[in-house]
């Protein structure tokens, strides 16, 4: 499957906070909790870096699940946040996030 | 619970201050006549002072971000602080009398993505708005921005402040705010001077206006819930915290000051001598304010409104001693349900009613 990259919305606030991560999306103040394997995902969000290598390097390591159940995971979450206009998914490597 | 109240005690927990309203100055193009700040520049912090300040609350996990004044679009530099704010990921309220947003300034509001732009109103009549803030056609030119800001689909939010001025044009507001489209927020407490002066207050409503308010429908809901005696705190409420200042919340002086909240002006710091840090986690100050619970609270704690009372405690501290009460909020309490507070009954204080029928009652102590 080919890698996919994720990048933050500029649509957003957010915060973490302890080990969960609070975002608010500025179109409509919809609130999202991410908990700590999110958070470790949704930090990791540069855009210029694949998520099956975020996965590998900050989720399987921390969180003890097999690569492949974690990057199923992953990838449903992904595409949820990016449902809700907070995430961008990618097929190429972003070269920065956009701007306001 | 809420995913934000969930939030607001985890931050409690780990004392992160999630709140933080930042007046980026304090001079203003409006004189209003119950404004609590002076409008004197006093060495307000540069642009660069402001960015750092603002990476040091989004490194302590500020969230929530009230950019105040003053006036601040009175600073050349206050959409460079907002878009900095916001690539900082703050969630960006703006509070501000709008008299300067043109099309431009509320088209770059809403690509920034400012949460919410906060505006008081004082009348839907001009006379009566322009003699409260003194400055002419202040009505029109605010209203006129509010349209810009809706038609850029920036969310806007209408302060009433309710005032002897002012007095019985709330309906009016309210139905302006339901024209323009945006929300409407009363507020019957006027704040004393920043300075300790109180002569302001007077020009507060008197109790049995503030009463036939707080019995409206139209601006509480359900009178009878809302005006429904309730029974002590439990146990978990008087081990709790009265108020989010100094806890959760921050307030930040275009000079540089750290108080708790806006309304609660105890000194606990100077961000250009200290870092916001050392003055959040070690001022001698917050970590007293912090150590203090309801239970402590030497009069409230007793009190028969102290399951529901918003006591302030800012308005105590201005008014002595911040394990007081604090007045306003025992005249909310008493007009809200006939019952004196536990500190209107021991001064004397609260204006007898016809036929209440009702008595707080407690045990001897």
């Amino acid at each position: 499957m080919a890698d996919i990259y994720i990048s933050q919305s500029a649509e957003i606030a957010a915060r973490t906070v302890g080990d969960e991560t609070v975002i608010i999306s500025t179109l409509d103040s919809t609130v999202f909790m991410l908990n700590s394997v999110g958070t470790a995902i949704w930090s990791a969000a540069d855009g210029a870096t694949p998520l099956s290598k975020i996965v590998e390097e900050r989720v399987c390591p921390e969180f003890e699940v097999s690569p492949e159940q974690a990057l199923e995971d992953a990838q449903e979450f992904v595409e949820k946040l990016a449902s809700h206009g907070i995430l961008q998914i990618s097929g190429a490597p972003v070269s920065h996030g956009a701007s306001l | 619970m809420s995913l934000l109240l969930e939030l607001n005690e985890k931050a409690t927990a780990l004392g992160v201050p999630l709140g933080a309203h930042l007046d980026i100055t304090w001079r203003c193009n409006e004189r209003c006549v119950h404004c609590y700040l002076d409008h004197d520049q006093k060495g307000e912090m540069t642009t660069d002072e402001i960015r750092g300040v603002l990476r040091q609350l989004a490194d302590s996990g500020t969230l929530f971000l009230a950019i105040s004044g003053g006036e601040p679009l009175l600073r050349r530099d206050c959409f460079e602080i907002l878009e900095y704010a916001r690539s900082l990921r703050f969630n960006v309220k703006l509070k501000t009398n709008a008299v300067m947003i043109g099309e431009e300034q509320a088209a770059r509001i809403r690509q920034l993505g400012i949460e919410q732009v906060q505006i008081s109103v004082y009348s839907h009549l001009p006379e009566i708005h322009d003699a409260i803030t003194k400055l002419p056609g202040s009505l029109r030119r605010t209203t006129e921005a509010i349209r810009r800001l809706r038609a850029h689909g920036v969310r806007v939010s209408i302060t009433n402040v309710l005032m002897k001025h002012n007095y019985g044009n709330a309906r009016g507001v309210k139905r302006l705010a339901e024209e323009l489209g945006v929300q409407f927020v009363i507020d019957p407490t006027i704040t004393p001077m920043l300075s300790g002066d109180r002569s302001i207050m007077s020009l507060g409503i008197s109790g049995a206006q503030l009463e036939e308010v707080l019995h409206t429908e139209e601006f509480v809901g359900d009178v009878n819930e809302y005006c429904a005696p309730v029974s002590s705190a439990e146990e978990d409420v008087l081990d709790g915290y009265s108020c989010s200042a100094g806890h959760t919340l921050a307030y930040i002086s275009p000079f540089g000051d750290v108080f708790p909240c806006v309304a609660f002006p105890m000194p606990c710091g100077n961000l250009r001598q200290q870092s916001f840090r050392e003055i959040w986690w070690h001022s001698p100050a917050l970590t007293e304010l912090r150590s203090v619970r309801v239970r402590d609270l030497h009069t409230c704690s007793h009190c028969g409104h102290n399951s529901y009372c918003s006591r302030c405690p800012g308005l105590a501290y201005m008014e002595g001693d911040y394990r007081g009460p604090s007045s306003p909020d025992c005249e909310k309490s008493y007009a809200r349900t006939g019952i004196p507070s536990a500190a209107q009954l021991r001064s004397g204080t609260h204006a007898p009613r016809a036929a209440t029928g009702l008595v707080q009652i407690q045990g001897l102590q």
